[in-house]
């Protein structure tokens, strides 16, 4: 609690009662004999129709805050609070029974990943209608009627054959849709949302994002958990920042985000990647060395290609014995030193086209060329003595990590048996890569478990960038990462390409992402490219429908801005 | 639930390890049976073979810990001094299941597509059997003996295995940091020693601490039948199958071989979920 004493926004206080009241919730869990604080101090007032936010990075204890509001922290938590009250009951002293006549009939919870909160073996209608039945609706074929009028109220095409499917046979829009339905089917006063969208598309995340807003605009109130800003800033009244359990910033939201006043507020607001960062710093730096270097106009000049591709085409066989065209007649080029943006969402073809560009994967039709050579027409054997020249970073480096690897090891088998060095050499190469990286010298002993995602990030890029490459594909490279350390990462990303005239092709499918660091940009959608152009020109002038339609799910945190 | 795990994260300042309970006996255990095993002397002082006809089948006793058989001969230091042969046939059993689960798993996960069809099927149709039967008819053509006895479990429990070492094999192939080595140009059979290998071969250990366990409770199966070791050696099948005839008279001469069997497969097993959880915690 350090800053919220100055901050002149504190809980606003009404005439009429709150619908929940939360005053200096302290939450802490039982380790052996001592408790472990997670959350010190939250206190907000939330009135009927009104949307606060509690933004934070992983640690940050929001999850942690929102689970205490419906009682799920679990048996080795501490909840301690002066007031915890939705409207007349005091949510202190519930029982595990009288709990659950609160939650999910007057707290609903949304949780992040509905994969995993909804039973993979029950259709979705019978769970829907499982929240209703314990709540007192005994007919059934009424519940029935309840469950499909629900599920059509939040847009699911077909909601009779839905309700009858399982979770699995639905894609994750919908799911998620579904399991806001679910929380909505009793009209719970309150809604608690855990990253409602967090691992949604955008343009289904602006979706999930409109049927929150229409229950607000019905007089739910709305509890948003989120590590996103612009989520945040299209549905919150109120933010609460948090970092480390404590709350650094609470107020206004278009305060908060429009003018933040804790460093880390503004550090966060900073981080956030988009056309309006180009050329900029999104972590601030330590020192004040002037980023003279980050000039990103190259005055329209372009290298030579280096990464070629032509007419790729790529089809796979689903499980249902059907082919779907995932790369349909895909052509680019990659130039020297420039950055060039794939964007597109789950299932677009982005990474499969990144993979056949590296020649991990086979085209069904199309040609591949790495620096004017052939590459994907030639033989694998053939291949490998080209392949140091072009690198590659995954969204989910550990895996990409043998187990059984320390970093240094891992670096070791990356440097080229042909450069040539010795033993020696090849030890100091691997500081040599570290340093590159910002990672300190000591982090060669450890292993990748037991590295945080920023740190394991640092080394797969140091890996890829041991074998000196003059191309780095990076497939969703900061997508996993904390917005802070998504930053730095970047950062790192423009200051190697820089130094090195590294070229890029960058696929994410962070719009933000890859306005702030493309130069050109591909526009992908069911496998084809849709749009493609300089990458000002896509987001400031979109011409295809579906590019306009991202660009406008953009504009959300710079229209708070 | 993010502060969860990073409560997790800080656990490292508290230098207390703590053991499971489980594993100390197991521990325990598995070094009585190593003593008895190397020097038998040490914990039994008669001869496992001496022979007191005033004596026999008499229960256990402060005198005679387990009983004494027919002829007398002091049970306990028959068990005792019976541990050397039941480890040797137990590990030599899992031992020959393992290589040949290896050879065979490789085969079916790594081969080219006609090999391993063949490999599979053939993994396949020897896995339909029941274990026990498949050891049995192996005994029947090559005769009883100790190593027949080991040839017969090993090769009758292989198959199993083998289909374990092909779904690893066939994991860490697919594994992102194979494909992450691909991507550095490093040779297929570089990435294949290196990665593919030794990650789908780690798990083994454990598997392979459980199979000693678990062939000594077969090879006991197939000694009990009349098939194994020929008396007057006290391999511990051999006295089950010694103690049967008196079942009735003296049930400890059964009853006490099979606590012993218990407790070996108990203990092997037990340390080798303690390997298999702490491979997979990582180092």
């Amino acid at each position: 609690m350090t800053i919220v004493e100055e901050a002149p926004q504190r809980i606003p206080v009404q005439d009429a009662a709150p619908r929940l009241t939360v005053r200096d919730l302290q939450v802490g869990f039982a380790k052996g004999r001592s408790t472990r604080r997670v959350v010190h101090g939250v206190s907000f007032a939330l009135d009927a129709g009104r949307c606060v936010a509690i933004v934070g990075e992983s640690g940050s204890g929001k999850s942690v805050t929102a689970r205490t509001l419906v009682g799920l922290t679990g048996a080795d938590a501490v909840v301690e609070a002066e007031e915890i009250r939705l409207s007349d009951a005091d949510l202190t002293t519930q029982t595990d029974r009288t709990w659950r006549g609160i939650r999910g009939r007057r707290i609903g919870f949304v949780q992040q990943d509905a994969l995993v909160s909804l039973d993979p073996l029950r259709p979705v209608g019978a769970e829907i209608g499982e929240a209703l039945r314990l709540h007192g609706w005994r007919d059934r074929a009424a519940r029935r009627r309840k469950v499909i009028e629900l599920l059509a109220s939040v847009d699911v095409p077909r909601p009779e054959l839905r309700a009858s499917q399982r979770p699995g046979q639905l894609s994750g829009g919908l799911r998620q849709r579904a399991l806001i339905a679910s929380a909505l089917a009793l009209d719970p006063e309150v809604i608690i949302a855990d990253e409602p969208t967090t691992a949604l598309d955008v343009t289904v995340q602006a979706q999930v994002l409109s049927l929150l807003n229409d229950a607000k605009a019905r007089g739910t109130s709305i509890i948003l958990i989120s590590h996103d800003l612009s989520v945040v800033a299209s549905l919150a009244d109120e933010i609460i920042v948090m970092r480390g359990g404590e709350v650094v910033e609470q107020g206004d939201a278009a305060a908060v985000l429009g003018h933040p006043q804790h460093p880390y507020t503004q550090s966060l607001v900073d981080a956030v990647p988009g056309g309006h960062t180009r050329g900029e710093r999104l972590a601030p730096q330590s020192s004040a060395v002037p980023n003279l270097h980050l000039a990103r106009d190259n005055g329209g000049e372009r290298g030579e290609p280096v990464l070629e591709a032509r007419e790729l085409v790529k089809n796979f066989v689903t499980p249902d014995g059907r082919l779907t065209r995932a790369v349909d007649r895909v052509s680019f080029t990659l130039h020297r030193g420039e950055t060039l943006g794939i964007v597109g969402e789950s299932g677009s073809g982005k990474s499969t086209s990144a993979r056949i560009a590296l020649a991990l994967e086979k085209a069904d039709a199309g040609e591949v060329r790495l620096l004017g050579r052939p590459w994907s027409a030639v033989s694998e054997p053939r291949r490998r003595a080209l392949r140091p020249r072009i690198g590659v970073v995954y969204q989910d480096p550990l895996s990409s990590f043998d187990p059984r690897w320390n970093v240094e090891r891992i670096l070791l088998d990356a440097i080229p048996a042909d450069a040539g060095l010795t033993a020696a050499q090849r030890t100091q190469r691997v500081r040599d890569l570290l340093a590159q990286v910002a990672l300190p010298e000591a982090t060669a002993v450890r292993f990748p478990l037991r590295l945080s995602g920023g740190q394991r990030q640092r080394v797969a890029i140091a890996r890829a960038l041991a074998s000196s490459p003059e191309i780095l594909v990076l497939d969703e490279a900061v997508s996993a990462l904390d917005v802070s350390v998504q930053a730095q990462i970047l950062d790192l990303l423009v200051d190697l390409q820089d130094e090195y005239g590294l070229s890029y092709l960058f696929i994410s499918h962070d719009l933000g992402v890859i306005h702030h660091m493309s130069d050109r940009v591909l526009v992908m959608k069911d496998g084809v490219v849709v749009e493609e152009g300089e990458s000002d020109q896509i987001f400031h002038a979109p011409e295809h429908p579906y590019t306009q339609q991202l660009v406008a799910s953009l504009a959300r945190l710079d229209a708070a801005r | 639930m993010t502060a969860v795990a990073s409560t997790k994260t800080a656990a490292p300042r508290r230098t207390r390890i703590r053991v499971a309970p489980g594993l100390v006996v197991a521990v325990v255990f598995a070094a009585l049976f190593a003593i008895a095993a190397v020097v038998p002397q040490i914990l039994a002082t008669t001869a496992p073979t001496a022979q007191d006809f005033t004596a026999a089948l008499r229960p256990p006793s402060f005198e005679h810990w387990f009983g004494t058989d027919e002829s007398g001969r002091d049970l306990y230091s028959r068990v005792i001094h019976g541990t050397r042969e039941s480890l040797l046939i137990g590990i030599g059993a899992a031992g020959i299941a393992l290589v040949a689960a290896l050879v065979l798993g490789s085969l079916a996960a790594l081969g080219d597509r006609f090999t391993s069809a063949i490999v599979n099927r053939g993994i396949e149709v020897v896995f339909a059997f029941p274990i026990l039967l498949l050891a049995l008819l192996l005994v029947s053509i090559l005769g009883a003996s100790a190593w027949t006895q080991v040839i017969a479990v090993g090769v009758s429990t292989a198959p199993g295995y083998a289909r374990m070492v092909r779904g690893q094999i066939l994991a860490a192939k697919n594994a992102g940091y194979v494909e992450a080595a691909r991507a550095l140009g490093h040779s297929r059979g570089r990435v294949l020693t290196r990665h593919v290998l030794p990650n789908a071969v780690r798990p083994l250990v454990a598997v392979f601490t459980m199979a000693i366990g678990q062939s000594i409770v077969w090879a006991s199966g197939l000694a009990f039948l009349g098939l194994g070791v020929a008396p007057p050696s006290s391999e511990w099948g051999a006295l089950l199958d010694a103690g049967r005839a008196y079942i009735l008279q003296a049930p400890w001469l059964t009853f006490v071989p099979g606590l012993v069997i218990l407790v070996l497969a108990l203990t092997a097993t037990s340390l080798g979920k303690h390997i298999q959880n702490s491979l997979e915690k990582g180092e």
